[in-house]
């Protein structure tokens, strides 16, 4: 049985920068943030769920499986089933998509799917020395076993390394992930000028999208402890140049490399839910769903060019559905790195990658770039990695009604070489 | 389904028999033999003569069972025991007083000379005469969330049943005496640290640790090093005197007594646990004749009829405010403290997340848990979209007092209002008929006036209109009593109930400063007379633009000639000078400037009455015109939402004990002018 399944609503934090030392929110208060108002302007209540999905690729120890807890803090009941997904910067889609693929086979009617990051809470990792050490310490007993044990302390056990640094980086190939994009970038020719001038765009998008209201009930406010009312993406910069962007150093590959902290994906905290529904749920309740989930698809490849994700996943959706690029109104591809949504769009053109690749006899085709993140990305918005899937996905479905057009993908790059793709129409 | 309440177990002390002829206990004898308490007909215990009267006689029938152990527990699930009796002994006088605390004493001597294992096992509120039942037991075990206290010095008076005695002969004697000085309470963890607790276990432990106790294997802390040193007089005097300048900043000896009668018992008697029990009992006699302790059992007798008048469901579990000002942030902050779900509204984000930060500040401070502090905040929900509006039961409009915004609103909460929703307005200068021609239901609309700072000042004023129905006014005193706050019906009258009768204290201090009188002076002599505050501080504390608007209301509206106001301070709050607010009021707080807080030594009884006496008037006055039911409601409003002279037992009963109000008001109209003329409602007062 395969049933239609509808985005309803959805909404999201603003996206909140990284400013060193650990933000106002853990990821459950994001999620938690996030939630009420978006439970609140329902005509349900908040029980009415049958489940409850959140990525979360950086779980704090407070928040063991963070689903559960946001769950109960949003008033959700005691009866409330809820798990946690983590596909590292896919979890909030894939949590998008096994809600989806509950609801179509018939066994849930109503899911709430979310994803949700705190990378400014990123805890510090110590070396395994260290850590073997400040074990052996608490087991110490007694002064004179204390004392012993100090003796073998090692100024280096006080070097931890923040474990954002470490996640970024690819555990099979050991490269960053602003590496990955630095090969890309090789392969398909992208210069620095094209990615800077990419990155310019993106905040001017997202500048022009706050100022026009297009986020409007989409972006939901925070107010956080010290009293402070966070109502805006903050990392967005509306006068990004490239004479300002040109004067920045290569961040992962000195001196020659082109990926630079002005064409990458920010740092931030963020958290964003969608809400599913059925046939059944949509009439029961009188929602008015905003897109269909029509297909999503997930793929893999070489972890050293894990920006390729999009294309192979979103490819097998196009051909699945027989659609050519002509077909899909809007795109939403997640801006890990300016050069890696680049190189995605320069492979498309590419008639022998299409053709070894993708299977397509000719190159798939140029993608618009007025229908690609038109209103903005990670680059200018940042990218919270469990929230980034969620949040492509309920922009898309908004951006198909507001402009009244009919299909969009959204996807993205997953570090570790894996891509994911959904495909929409607008309700 | 509830899997939780399903597998629930819990002591079931409802299938433990009542002795014949005993109403109060249940007995079920046994090698550890247990007595539960159960007060009949109430779901609170009280120390009550009858219960310890039938102590007494089961305690000699137990005493010939032999038991290996007594346990001492209580039957109901709020906690051990509130305290004794108030109503028991309120009335009790000289001869008869002692009769009967002597009575009471014997029957914890008893119990504490038994030679098995005594065990109190204590939850909830263990307080008073409760904690000095199971002070008079071998052994205490708590359960978690218990919280004892002894919080007599409230009533003006200091345990009578021993606690004196036992309390600092089993722990640190100056923590002891901390405890009853200031009357606060000990939960848990703190119980057991100062070793008023052997131990702390959740319910599902109390078994094993009563199998413990009676085992011989439950030691109990003593107080240490500290109980010893304390034993010689010498240490108990230097400690007494700290202990008495300590009191004397907080409550100054002519009026509050009891802390010196206390400290005085224990520097005296201190080393001798039978001497001081027999001072214990005189010294308690001899308070309960004062009007201190008298005038105090009355505001507790007080607070629990205008709790009472709050009595009843208020089917309200989500609540709506709008106007994220102070009133409406601590407004949605308390309720939200207290268990509701709260959306907070405000047209700007800045105040909402003011808000959020006051709500943090006010958990703090009421030492909430920051797992109880992060569910309140999540509760309350900041709502800059107004999505609460459909979906609460009550809607509290805390909008700046301008009649115009006000029926904006209103207008637009029709056909938004969930069905059978309250709306509420916290307006304290607006009259409610002047608004309710705006309202979507005129039934279902009522003044809810709560006092600044919400979290300090317990009282709610709850205002009825001419079309308001009795649920909704029966709805919004039961919410009031559910946030845990005391309603006080009152009608809709022109500063409805407390701030009719607390603008002339304000007012007339304006004049005298008009007339050139020294500020200080002022304040001294209303702190003599035992008001929390001066009116020069209150009104830099209130806000001079406030009151200016307090006044002007008051003088337009009421039948009788008010104070006027004088130039200079509408040019102070034109100036932005309005008080502790902005910096500077009619104190300079800006330039360090504090205002007095000792009272004067030898306060001007002129400046006393002047600042008094019309208040009793304005009383007589709302009396009169039914603004409240009757003098109590009366002086509990104006206790519990001004803080005015509780000791006094408020402006009707001084009134009453004073006796020359009337007569002094018209020689101070014959001298100052017809704003001092006494209300007609005189004649019928007394």
């Amino acid at each position: 049985m395969t049933r239609p399944v509808y985005l309803v609503d959805g909404a999201r934090t603003p996206f909140l920068k990284a400013r060193g030392g650990p933000g106002p929110f853990t990821p459950v208060d994001l999620a938690v943030q996030c939630g009420r108002p978006l439970l609140m302007r329902q005509p349900f209540a908040p029980t009415a769920f049958d489940l409850v999905i959140l990525g979360c690729v950086n779980v704090v120890q407070d928040e063991m499986n963070p689903a559960r807890v946001a769950a109960l803090r949003l008033g959700m009941g005691d009866q409330q089933v809820a798990f946690t997904v983590q596909i590292n910067c896919g979890s909030g889609m894939q949590s998008i998509d096994t809600a989806f693929r509950y609801i179509r086979e018939g066994s849930h009617e109503m899911i709430l799917a979310g994803g949700t990051e705190a990378l400014s809470h990123a805890p510090l990792v110590y070396n395994r020395e260290a850590t073997e050490w400040f074990g052996g310490m608490a087991r110490a007993k007694g002064p004179l076993d204390k004392a012993a044990k100090l003796t073998e302390l090692r100024p280096d056990f006080f070097s931890p390394v923040i474990g954002l640094e470490r996640g970024l980086t690819d555990p099979i190939t050991a490269l960053n992930m602003g590496q990955t994009a630095e090969v890309l970038a090789h392969r398909f020719g992208i210069d620095r000028q094209t990615a800077d001038a990419y990155a310019v765009d993106s905040h001017k998008r997202l500048a022009a999208a706050q100022a026009d209201g297009r986020l409007e009930g989409e972006v939901l406010p925070v107010f956080d402890r010290d009293g402070v009312a966070h109502a805006k993406d903050d990392g967005v910069r509306p006068d990004s140049s490239m004479e300002h962007l040109a004067k920045l150093n290569p961040a992962f590959e000195k001196p020659y490399g082109k990926v630079t902290p002005g064409n990458s994906s920010q740092i931030t905290d963020g958290a964003s839910w969608v809400i599913l529904a059925s046939e059944t749920a949509v009439e029961a309740h009188g929602l008015e769903p905003i897109a269909r989930l029509v297909d999503s698809e997930w793929a893999a490849l070489d972890p050293s060019i894990m920006g390729l994700g999009p294309v192979l996943a979103s490819t097998p959706l196009a051909q699945r559905h027989g659609l050519s690029v002509d077909d899909i109104d809007l795109w939403e591809i997640n801006e890990a790195f300016a050069a890696q949504v680049l190189s995605c769009l320069a492979a498309w053109q590419d008639v022998d990658f299409c053709r070894e690749v993708l299977g397509y006899d000719a190159a798939f085709g140029h993608i618009d770039r007025g229908q690609l993140n038109i209103d903005g990305g990670a680059i200018s918005l940042g990218h919270p990695v469990g929230t980034s899937g969620n949040r492509i996905v309920l922009h898309l479905a908004n951006a198909l009604k507001k402009n009244g057009v009919r299909r969009g993908i959204a996807t993205e790059c997953i570090g570790g070489g894996l891509g994911g793709a959904m495909l929409l129409e607008a309700a | 389904m509830d899997v939780l309440e399903q597998i629930n177990r819990k002591p079931m002390p409802e299938d433990t028999p009542r002795p014949e002829g005993v109403k109060n206990w249940r007995y079920a004898p046994g090698d550890i033999a247990q007595l539960w308490l159960d007060c009949p007909d109430t779901g609170t215990n009280v120390i009550s003569e009858a219960v310890l009267r039938e102590l007494d006689q089961m305690l000699d029938q137990i005493k010939g069972e032999q038991p290996r152990a007594l346990v001492i527990r209580s039957a109901k699930s709020g906690g051990f025991a509130a305290g004794a009796d108030i109503d028991g002994f309120a009335g009790l006088r000289g001869d008869r007083a002692v009769e009967m605390l002597e009575q009471g004493h014997a029957v914890l001597d008893k119990l504490a000379a038994l030679h098995f294992t005594t065990i109190a096992v204590v939850h909830g509120a263990t307080l008073g005469g409760g904690l000095e039942l199971a002070l008079a037991c071998d052994h205490r075990i708590g359960v978690e969330g218990v919280k004892v206290g002894f919080p007599e010095i409230q009533l003006g008076l200091h345990p009578g049943l021993g606690g004196t005695f036992r309390l600092t002969g089993l722990i640190d004697p100056v923590a002891a005496m901390q405890m009853m000085l200031t009357g606060s309470s000990a939960h848990d963890r703190k119980a057991r640290k100062l070793g008023i607790l052997d131990a702390l276990v959740p319910e599902r432990h109390v078994e094993a640790a009563i199998g413990a106790a009676a085992a011989g294997k439950l030691d109990h802390d003593s107080g240490g090093l500290r109980a010893s040193a304390m034993r010689t007089r010498a240490a108990r005097s230097l400690a007494s005197t700290r202990m008495r300048s300590e009191s004397e900043k907080k409550a100054p000896n002519q009026n509050y007594p009891a802390p010196y009668a206390l400290i005085n018992l224990w520097e005296d008697h201190g080393g001798d646990a039978k001497e001081m029990q027999k001072a214990e009992i005189a010294s308690f006699a001899e308070l309960l004749e004062s009007a201190t302790a008298q005038n105090l059992i009355r505001v507790f007798f007080l607070r629990r009829k205008l709790k009472s008048d709050g009595k009843g469901d208020d089917g309200i579990t989500h609540v709506h405010v709008i106007g994220a000002g102070a009133m409406g942030a601590e407004i949605a902050a308390w309720s939200a403290m207290q268990g509701k779900r709260v959306t907070l509204e405000d047209v700007a984000l800045e105040p909402l997340g003011k808000a959020v930060k006051r709500a943090a500040g006010i958990y703090d401070k009421k030492h909430l848990s920051d797992i109880e502090a992060r569910d309140a905040l999540d509760r309350m929900m900041p709502d800059p979209d107004g999505l609460g509006r459909a979906r609460a039961d009550l809607i509290i409009e805390a909008a700046p007092e301008k009649l115009e915004l006000k029926e904006k609103i209103y207008a637009s909460l029709v056909d938004v209002m969930k069905p059978g929703a309250i709306l509420a307005s916290n307006t304290s200068s607006l009259r409610l008929a002047g608004l309710v021609g705006a309202v979507p239901d005129p039934g279902r609309f009522g003044g809810l006036h709560f006092f600044n700072p919400v979290s300090q000042m317990p009282l709610v004023e709850i205002v009825s209109h001419e079309q308001s129905e009795t649920r909704t006014l029966d709805r919004l005193a039961a919410f009031a009593a559910g946030i845990d706050r005391l309603p006080a019906r009152v009608t809709d009258y022109p500063g409805f109930l407390v701030n009719r009768i607390l603008g002339p204290y304000l007012m007339e201090a304006m004049v005298m400063l008009e007339e050139g009188k020294d500020k200080a002076e002022i304040d001294r002599a209303a702190l003599a007379f035992g008001m929390p505050m001066g009116p020069v501080t209150l009104a830099d504390q209130v806000g001079l633009d406030i009151c200016l608007e307090v006044s002007r209301s008051l003088r337009e509206n009421l039948e009788r000639p008010m104070a006027d106001t004088p130039d200079w301070l509408e040019k102070m709050v034109n100036d932005g000078k309005t008080g502790r607010k902005s910096g500077e009021g009619l104190y300079n707080y800006d330039k360090g400037e504090e205002p007095p807080k000792a009272p004067a030594d030898d306060p001007s009884e002129t400046i006393i009455d002047r600042l008094i006496l019309p208040m009793c008037d304005a009383g007589v006055e709302c009396l009169r015109k039914g603004v409240a039911q009757d003098v109590d409601t009366i002086d509990a409003a104006v206790i519990f939402g001004t803080g005015w002279a509780p000791f006094r037992g408020g402006p009707m009963h001084y009134a009453k004990v004073r006796r020359d109000v009337e007569r002094r008001l018209t020689a101070l109209a014959a001298e100052h002018g017809d704003r001092f003329k006494p209300d007609a409602g005189w004649s019928s007062f007394g």
